[in-house]
């Protein structure tokens, strides 16, 4: 039998105590002051009132800004999206790889971790640029076919970078690991032997995809969108490096607020208004795995 | 046997980088037959049955199956369904569901569905389960859901992986009668996996010994233990007292082994076709050796064995009584032991034999399996 923590409370404490204080002291005391800035004003350069007003709450709704927390919510589910349909069937693959494989294949999943975000960031940047690495190589192709006779016109690079492709792209880029390493975990622990026994009672591969696969892997599937759509929904400097004038996410905003508008109050309140958004989310995925228990335990 | 099996193995192999799991089987199973795959863990007996199912596929040799090449057929095409060991019961599913998996999937349509699930619930006994999800059922009836599933499909042939390993000593003796029970309704084909010799011999109507991805004996469950093959048949089924010895006679109608391990000649009443001289085993099982006190008394005398044959001396080691019967291990002369087993038919009050006694041991003429390998 396992002990329980409330017979052993001060071993419990000793262990609980420095990270909880750390928690407290950095997190929750740092957020606690963020949040009584959203109901106050700034009254000179650095002077902030907290006056309980609700001002700040009612720019939020202003149209400016609900279209851009529209569109921060549009980009981030779309590029769940796309990490969905290229990161399934990828921990599929590492799922179903011979041992070895597996191992080497899960270590490159892994290894943008190892650079930091910044860099990788601007390594696509030289990727995508109008003299980046694409537009260089279509060049080449483009000239390759004028020596060859074809009447064109001189090449004109594609338009990839500083635009919501961009965004969109560096955001899947980003993301995919955080998708696939959930996913894997979750197909990885499906038993062979029902997929197997799926097979054996005449369904083809995608019948046993659709009816056992997915069903049973459902849980790690949704932990892994939330874990992709939450970080995407907040992303700050990829639409800050990547995007145009027109792809400024929620975090851009925000991030003007603190610094050059100096509108800290504000600022707080938009902070928090994305954070009810996350929590929304988190709570749904909640909701339909705790539906999804209930009706299994019916 | 005239009639063409419902399954023809042909020079089956499978390896599996370079261990080769399965290692040139053929084998013959008719329709109707109970057969089970035997032997040892890691003796390639899953292989063989997973090959079955198709969920392996061969690296030489091939399957037939009512006459058709199975080697390009998927598993889910193939006229074969398996009981896995695991049961791998859909836990997302209700009883009924998991049931009617299969007919859903060849698209049976609605009310001949139900009727078949009903049908198939009512031949396992879980009439009252339909609804129930797996992780409300124990592992007996987790373990009839699984096979109902597979006998709903109508297969040509029913597979099952260790189908009693799960379960607890007490529900695997009433599992074995239900599957004895259910084969004999239905009458489809089984072909089941076990370690359990016990389990093989009480089920099936043939067995197929293998070793090391060999096979090593097929025959009917008595023909295993009464004539095995060769030591490592004798061996595994049931429990044998082994004695090397060299055969120095061989007529048609009897053979003389002698065996220094034994310390005494062994007399059979059969020809062994074997060269004079070869190294050879007769096994012994322990319930077939007689024992007699010595008490300074002429040998029990045997008829049709020559004198000084089929007898040795020795002394009483240990006697384990199990209830039932009572097991003996006596010291030979030789150096060897020997084990005995008695009947205890009368009520085991009066110790007939004590640890130390002095002993003859003796075998009828027909007793001694004799194995050449």
């Amino acid at each position: 039998m396992e002990q329980e923590w409330r017979q052993a409370k001060r071993p419990f404490a000793a262990i609980i105590g420095p990270p909880g204080f750390w928690l407290a002291l950095f997190f929750l005391v740092p957020l606690a002051i963020v949040w009584a800035y959203s109901f106050g004003r700034t009254l000179g350069l650095t002077d902030i009132a907290i006056t309980g007003t609700l001002d700040n709450y009612a720019r939020v709704m202003d149209p400016v800004y609900l279209d851009i927390f529209v569109k921060s919510l549009g980009v981030a589910a779309l590029t769940t999206l796309l990490c969905l349909i290229i990161g399934f069937p990828v921990a599929l693959a590492i799922t179903f790889a011979p041992p070895r494989a597996k191992a080497w294949l899960l270590m490159l999943v892994m290894l943008p971790f190892w650079t930091n975000l910044l860099v990788r960031t601007y390594a696509l940047m030289a990727v995508l640029r109008n003299e980046g690495y694409v537009n260089t190589v279509l060049g080449w192709g483009w000239d390759g076919l004028r020596a060859m006779g074809l009447s064109l016109s001189a090449f004109q690079p594609l338009p990839l970078l500083h635009n919501n492709f961009a965004v969109v792209l560096g955001l899947v880029y980003v993301n995919l690991p955080f998708l696939i390493l959930p996913l894997y975990a979750a197909l990885d622990r499906l038993d062979r032997s029902m997929i197997e026994a799926s097979l054996d009672l005449g369904a083809g591969h995608l019948r046993t995809m659709r009816e056992i696969v997915v069903p049973l892997a459902l849980p790690g599937i949704l932990s892994g969108l939330l874990i992709t759509f939450v970080p995407a929904l907040g992303a700050y400097l990829t639409p800050d490096l990547l995007g145009g004038p027109d792809s400024q996410m929620i975090a851009n905003v925000i991030e003007r607020q603190f610094k050059r508008a100096n509108d800290w109050p504000f600022g707080a309140a938009l902070s928090f208004m994305l954070m009810y958004l996350t929590f929304i989310a988190i709570a749904g995925q909640a909701i339909v795995a705790r539906r999804r228990r209930a009706r299994a335990g019916a | 046997m005239a009639a063409t099996p419902l399954i023809r193995i042909e020079h089956l192999t499978k390896r599996f980088g370079g261990f080769t799991a399965v290692e040139q089987v053929s084998l013959d199973i008719m329709e109707g037959e109970f057969f089970a795959l035997l032997g040892p863990s890691g003796c390639g007996k899953t292989t063989l049955l997973r090959m079955l199912a198709g969920l392996e596929l061969p690296s030489e040799g091939r399957i037939l199956i009512d006459g058709q090449d199975m080697s390009s057929v998927p598993p889910n095409r193939r006229p074969v369904n398996m009981v896995f060991q695991s049961y791998a019961v859909f836990p997302h599913m209700s009883v009924k569901a998991n049931v009617a998996y299969g007919l859903k999937i060849a698209g049976v349509p609605e009310p001949e569905r139900t009727d078949r699930v009903m049908e198939a619930l009512a031949l396992v006994r879980l009439e009252g389960m339909a609804d129930r999800k797996p992780d409300q059922l124990s592992g007996g009836q987790r373990q009839r859901v699984a096979l109902a599933r597979a006998l709903i499909k109508r297969p040509r042939v029913l597979l099952l992986d260790e189908p009693l390993s799960a379960l607890d000593a007490k529900l695997r003796e009433t599992m074995r009668f239900e599957l004895t029970r259910i084969q004999e309704t239905v009458g489809v084909t089984f072909v089941m996996v076990t370690h359990d010799q016990d389990e093989a011999l009480a089920m099936a109507s043939r067995c197929a010994l293998m070793n090391r991805g060999a096979l090593q004996q097929v025959a009917t469950p008595s023909d295993l233990y009464e004539y095995p093959n060769n030591r490592f048949v004798a061996d595994f089924i049931g429990s044998v007292n082994l004695f090397e010895g060299r055969l120095v006679v061989d007529e048609p109608d009897h053979a003389v082994i002698a065996s220094d391990q034994l310390g005494a000649r062994i007399f059979v009443d059969h020809g062994v076709t074997g060269a004079t001289d070869a190294t050879v085993w007769a096994g012994l099982r322990p319930e077939k050796v007689e024992m007699a006190h010595l008490n300074g008394a002429a040998p029990p005398a045997r008829v049709g064995v020559p004198e000084g044959h089929n007898l040795v001396r020795g002394t009483i080691r240990r006697g384990a009584y199990l209830g039932s019967e009572t097991v003996y291990d006596v010291a030979l002369e030789s150096g060897a032991e020997m084990r005995v087993l008695r009947s205890n038919v009368t009520r085991y009050v009066d110790r007939e034999f004590a640890e130390g006694d002095a002993v003859w041991l003796s075998w009828a003429p027909r007793s001694p399996a004799v194995l050449l390998s």
